[in-house]
């Protein structure tokens, strides 16, 4: 199915919202229906585009949020000043169409028999492709062990926060808090960095994967810390967003 | 803005190229540095996309478009080559 969808013409298509999940105060999943999905991998992502009455576009790429075989997903984080994400989580409405093209990518995937253990590294929204990855290890059955390490300003902006609580055998979740933490707080409260890195990751080696997703400066400092841990740099993949505009 | 890297202009290059090309292979002609179009450094605002070695800094890769025209230009690569098989398969 893979080298069927590397080989696919990409096309723009209008697909149907189903429904909308809330997710935090700023943060939505937008169910869809696409008519024409050749199937994705965990961790790719699609394109939407926006077109205004004057023909003005404006383009975003969002990750998938869903794992193969589920519903195409995604989860929007709204931004004051984006151009596209208020009018996704706001404006848009069950049953309204949304033009988007996609599977995309092959770099930042992560398919069942894609070896392991697995370190998942996320930033803030960057935490929306290594959720597809998480619910793809759990649909196909995989035993692959799973570590997410997850850095959020405070707990009500932890995107998934019940699903993660509740992922069970194989997979821990180590949150941190790096504005704000609730007075019983026991987690982590401060930014990732080397020392946090040395205590979540696995010992590199050992097949050991990671992915790191979030802000630039996000992952800048995550995969530094891992290769200074010994992790291979062909065995850090990373996917960078913009922090701002979107 | 910061820079992004070149997952972000993955759908922009299946457009050019009608393949996946986040996993392509480039060859940086200024230092020759190989690296995955996914690793390069990546500015998307306007008036273009920009491509860079995460390397050297060098510039690998420009797409402008103009009048619904994409001119890209791939001077900074010695070369740019497709995977032949999707990594982990």
């Amino acid at each position: 199915m893979a080298r069927a969808a590397v080989q696919r013409r990409l096309s723009w298509q209008v697909a149907t919202v189903d429904e909308f999940v809330d997710e935090t105060p700023r943060v939505k999943t937008i169910v869809l229906e696409v008519p024409d999905w050749p199937g994705h991998r965990a961790g790719q992502h699609l394109d939407v585009r926006l077109t205004a009455e004057d023909g003005y576009r404006a383009e975003r790429e969002y990750s998938i949020a869903s794992a193969p075989g589920e519903p195409v997903a995604i989860t929007v984080e709204r931004l004051e000043d984006g151009e596209v994400s208020p009018y996704l989580t706001e404006e848009l409405r069950p049953g309204d169409g949304l033009e988007l093209r996609g599977p995309i990518g092959g770099y930042f995937v992560w398919d069942a028999d894609g070896g392991g253990p697995l370190l998942l590294v996320a930033g803030g929204s960057g935490v929306v492709p290594l959720r597809a990855m998480i619910r793809h290890r759990q649909r196909s059955g995989s035993d692959t062990p799973v570590r997410l390490l997850y850095s959020s300003r405070t707990l009500a902006d932890v995107i998934y926060r019940a699903e993660l609580d509740g992922v069970g055998d194989g997979v821990e979740v180590v949150h941190t808090l790096t504005r704000e933490q609730p007075p019983d707080w026991t987690g982590h409260a401060r930014r990732v960095d080397r020392e946090l890195l040395e205590e979540v990751a696995w010992p590199p080696g050992e097949g050991s994967i990671a992915f790191v997703c979030g802000p630039t400066s996000f992952v800048e400092v995550v995969a530094k810390g891992l290769v200074e841990l010994g992790y291979p740099p062909e065995r850090v993949k990373t996917e960078r967003f913009g922090a701002t505009g979107r | 803005m910061e820079p992004l890297d070149g997952n972000a202009i993955g759908g922009l290059l299946h457009e050019l190229f009608g393949a996946e090309m986040t996993t392509a292979t480039g060859v940086c002609a200024g230092c020759g540095a190989v690296a995955q179009v996914a690793e390069t450094v990546v500015y998307v605002q306007a008036p273009g996309t920009v491509v860079r070695c995460r390397s050297c800094t060098s510039v690998l890769m420009v797409v402008v478009e103009r009048r619904g025209v994409r001119c890209v230009d791939l001077l900074g690569l010695v070369s740019l080559e497709e995977a032949k098989v999707a990594p982990g398969s």
